[in-house]
């Protein structure tokens, strides 16, 4: 029954793609004017036009182009870049393993932040933690990512404290993460934009639970307050929690393009704002196939921790 | 980006109102309704969120009117004084004057995120009170639908149209309404889905009348409650989604005086004229915040559901 279900939703997920594969390609169709032209600008002669077509196969009818782009998209050949003249794939590739650096390490920090001050939270409800927890939780959910990211830059970084780099410099040859002090303003920002959701969903569901018959039963029998917590109450608590964690995770894959472009981070984001400002369409596709991939392969995971997770579909019992 | 965003953000399980907005005695004693709107504004919290964005607002509007100087860009005299002390907040590196810059450069910001979130909200409310009241094929169409445009990150798809056909005020208004589009038609469903067996339905069916008018006269009305926090939230994003793309330098264009463009422009000098920066950092995150916080005590003055809930 587990297999099942996953198998649907791993099918749904491939469905997914194929159709965000098709507005993407189609989308950039709407591209006003010959795309050869635009390309060689005053160099354009007949036969240098005719070249880049045959090239680019412009000459092909859409879906024959369609049909070939998917079939690069899985070889791996995502195409040219028009703006550098270099495979895409060459323009994406460490790119990518940096910006999954940066939101794995977001991650890694908000996710327990966020757990451990919903419970903080809900367990002094009303108290001044409590107020203090909701309402700052309230106010950076209502930021934008790039005003956070400027508050701390000139906060840490250039007006009033100068401890920390404002932008990334990694050398070619080098991996961000080997400059730990220039990771640490572009983690912040994610982790300050991501943690508030999961630290309110989390205060939320356990201010829920702890109200519940079971959490009751199990205080009036003396079961110590820690146990009750941990045993009784988080585990159903939970749930849901797991939800929204996978949704923020996500959309990190979106709201990395500005944190990386506000630190000039090397990463996808960085590559998709430079190639959307020279119309670079090859790579503007790639990028925003790859991010949708990103994107539904998170959501795909946390459904399936929610299908094995979950006691009734685990052990088969009643619907 | 949210932007924001989004973007796909889900919002919380909100508290109903607190106890002494929601005290049916307490509104009773002095003569007032217990309804929706009292308990919006008997919290603290609603009355400083409408402040705050009124404050922004109030700017954005009179600001063109009270420039001190010119906005600058045609002023040829302001162009060999960069980073001058002169005018209250100084020059910007092109010796535009700031202040001018910042009370000119609000309106735009505004006025875009209204337009795409009220173009947001239409759709997705067509489109997810359709999908409720008709169900069936069509109701699976528009969902599945759905869930492909969600699956791409609002930023990212921002981008993708940007790239086609240009930064026009029109593409950021027009393409941050359909990412909005799908998240607010999830709500309008489920809160038409709650509403269309009633009999007051059934009676207006009955009457034969016309579907548009059941949908907007019969339905619309009784499921304003979500669909005022969802307008909210949107309107926190919209406001962080394109005040973003001018931040990236894909929204307004130069020489333009907007917010967003200003924080792209002055963030290189951030160190030598912080408030080219500053101003309209404050102002946005002041706006954002004021409208997130009415979204807040909307939700909870229409959480009726325990009432009296400390």
């Amino acid at each position: 029954m587990i297999a099942k279900l996953i198998a649907k939703r791993l099918s749904i997920s491939l469905l997914i793609l194929l159709a965000i594969s098709l507005i993407v390609f189609f989308a950039t169709l709407l591209l006003p004017g010959d795309p050869a032209r635009a390309i060689l600008g005053q160099q354009a002669t007949p036969e240098r036009i005719a070249a880049i077509n045959a090239q680019m196969r412009l000459d092909d009818p859409a879906w024959q182009r369609y049909l070939a782009w998917l079939g690069g998209l899985f070889t791996g050949d995502l195409g040219t870049s028009v703006a550098s003249g270099q495979p895409v794939s060459e323009v994406v590739g460490d790119r990518l393993s940096a910006s999954v650096f940066l939101m794995i390490a977001a991650a890694v920090i908000s996710v327990p932040a966020g757990i451990l001050l919903g419970i903080w939270s809900a367990l002094r409800r009303g108290r001044a933690v409590d107020s203090a927890i909701t309402g700052i939780a309230l106010v950076l959910a209502a930021l934008p990512e790039f005003v956070i990211g400027i508050a701390l830059v000139a906060l840490f970084a250039t007006t009033v404290f100068r401890l920390l780099p404002a932008v990334t410099m990694a050398p070619p040859g080098t991996d961000v993460w080997d400059f730990p002090s220039q990771l640490i303003l572009p983690t912040a920002v994610l982790v300050l934009v991501v943690t508030p959701y999961i630290a309110r969903m989390m205060r939320a569901t356990m201010l829920e639970v702890l109200d519940s018959g079971y959490v009751e039963m199990a205080r009036l029998k003396g079961v110590p307050e820690r146990r009750v917590i941990l045993r009784h109450a988080l585990p159903h608590a939970i749930g849901p929690v797991a939800q929204v964690a996978a949704i923020q995770l996500a959309w990190m894959a979106g709201g990395v393009v500005v944190v990386e472009f506000l630190f000039r981070f090397p990463g996808l984001g960085q590559a998709l704002i430079d190639a959307v400002n020279y119309r670079d369409v090859q790579v503007v596709q790639a990028i925003t196939m790859l991010v949708a991939v990103i994107y539904v392969i998170v959501n795909l995971l946390a459904d399936i921790v929610g299908i094995l997770a979950n006691p009734k579909l685990r052990t088969g019992g009643e619907k | 980006m949210s932007t924001n965003a989004d973007s796909t953000r889900t919002d919380p399980v909100v508290e109903p109102a607190v106890a002494q907005a929601a005290d049916p005695e307490r509104a009773a004693g002095t003569g007032r309704r217990n309804t929706v709107v009292t308990r919006f504004w008997a919290q603290r919290q609603s009355r400083l969120g409408v402040a705050l964005t009124a404050l922004v607002v109030l700017v954005a509007f009179l600001g063109p009117l009270l420039l001190p100087w010119a906005t600058g860009y045609t002023q040829t005299e302001f162009a060999d004084r960069p980073f001058q002390g002169s005018g209250v907040f100084g020059t910007d590196d092109l010796g535009r004057d700031v202040l001018s810059r910042f009370l000119a450069g609000g309106v735009s910001l505004l006025l875009y995120s209204v337009l795409a979130t009220a173009l947001g909200m239409f759709l997705g409310l067509l489109f997810g009170m359709v999908s409720a009241y008709v169900g069936g094929a069509l109701d699976s169409v528009i969902m599945r639908a759905n869930d492909v445009l969600l699956a791409i990150p609002q930023l990212v798809f921002a981008l993708l149209a940007i790239t086609v056909l240009g930064p026009q005020p029109w593409v950021l208004v027009t393409v941050i309404a359909i990412t909005h589009a799908p998240r607010i038609a999830r709500v309008a469903r489920s809160a038409a889905l709650g509403v269309i067996n009633e009999d007051y339905i059934r009676a207006a069916e009955m009457y034969a009348m016309p579907r548009a008018r059941i949908l907007f006269r019969e339905i619309l009305p009784n499921i304003t409650g979500p669909l005022a926090v969802e307008a909210g939230l949107r309107l926190t994003y919209s406001i962080g989604s394109i005040a973003s793309l001018s931040f990236l330098g894909l929204g307004m264009q130069p020489p333009a005086a907007d917010w967003g463009l200003m924080i792209n422009e002055n963030r290189i000098a951030l160190a030598v004229q912080p408030w080219g920066v500053m101003l309209p950092v404050l102002a946005i995150a002041i706006l954002t915040i004021g409208t997130n916080l009415i979204a807040d005590a909307i939700a909870r003055a229409s959480a009726t559901a325990n009432i009296g809930d400390a």
